[in-house]
């Protein structure tokens, strides 16, 4: 891997950020990184920044979905945030489904969300 | 690989592919190009878009996963745009209606390549013969 996937814990969150053009493997590479690291820190949820990416296709749009469906698998919640406003026209006619992902404007809201969602505690043991 | 050509007026782009980094020139090519054919952010996000969906199905489907992408700008009175060329002597597509279908994919995948990218541009044009290769010619205007 080219560059590391940066990664910062935040409470009992971890925010992850995805920045400039990713070939496929490192797509991949980045999707297991992240479930690892939210099952080693037992976070509670994970804010996925992807303001930073100027194309999502089909192939990237399916890795994130997927991590979102492994991170909840964990028990945790997670959230996307900053799609970018032309990346999100090119992803609903391009017809990616990403209908079970949570989404948000930015960081603030996708943090603000997260820590919604876990005050109701559903499927948390504490 | 990626070889640029300049006569009078237009640069012509030409990436070889034959490996999984090469999406990320044809990405990069597509988006310098749209720039300087001055598409707005959104139709330069569509274009490069397509094009790596193009680009991918060229590595994950043509014969030693090898195909050249030629990008070049293109004119039509006022307007002005970029013009792609995606070709592989691969394969080719059997049943091309079906492949331009959502969904049908024979390989796994979410089946949008070819339907999904034609939805992105202003003209798409696929032609195939089946052992011979695949086409595909791409157009994005500035307006």
């Amino acid at each position: 891997m080219r560059e590391p996937v940066p990664m910062m814990r935040m409470g009992d969150n971890v925010l992850v950020t995805l920045l400039g053009d990713l070939d496929d493997r490192t797509v991949e590479e980045i999707e297991q990184r992240v479930t690892v690291e939210v099952a080693r820190t037992q976070a509670r949820g994970a804010l996925i920044d992807v303001s930073g990416l100027a194309v999502v296709d089909s192939f990237v749009a399916r890795v994130i979905a997927r991590l979102v469906a492994m991170i909840r698998l964990l028990g945790a919640e997670a959230t996307i945030v900053g799609i970018q406003p032309a990346v999100a026209i090119t992803l609903v006619e391009l017809g990616v489904p990403m209908r079970h992902v949570h989404t948000a404007l930015n960081a603030q809201q996708g943090m603000l969300r997260l820590r919604e969602t876990q005050s109701h505690g559903v499927g948390h043991l504490d | 690989m990626v070889s640029a050509t300049s006569t009078d007026e237009s640069t012509v782009t030409i990436v070889k592919i034959d490996g999984e980094s090469d999406l990320l020139r044809v990405r990069s090519a597509l988006r310098g190009q749209a720039q300087q054919s001055g598409l707005g952010l959104t139709a330069a996000t569509k274009l490069v878009t397509a094009g790596s969906e193009l680009a991918r199905n060229i590595f994950r489907y043509a014969t030693g996963g090898e195909g050249v992408v030629t990008i070049e700008p293109t004119r039509d009175g006022g307007r002005s745009g970029v013009r792609a060329v995606f070709a592989d002597h691969g394969p080719g597509i059997v049943d091309l209606d079906s492949a331009m279908r959502d969904g049908f994919s024979t390989a796994g995948s979410l089946g949008l390549g070819l339907p999904g990218s034609r939805r992105l541009v202003d003209e798409f044009d696929v032609d195939s013969v089946p052992g011979r290769g695949t086409t595909v010619v791409i157009v994005q205007w500035d307006r």
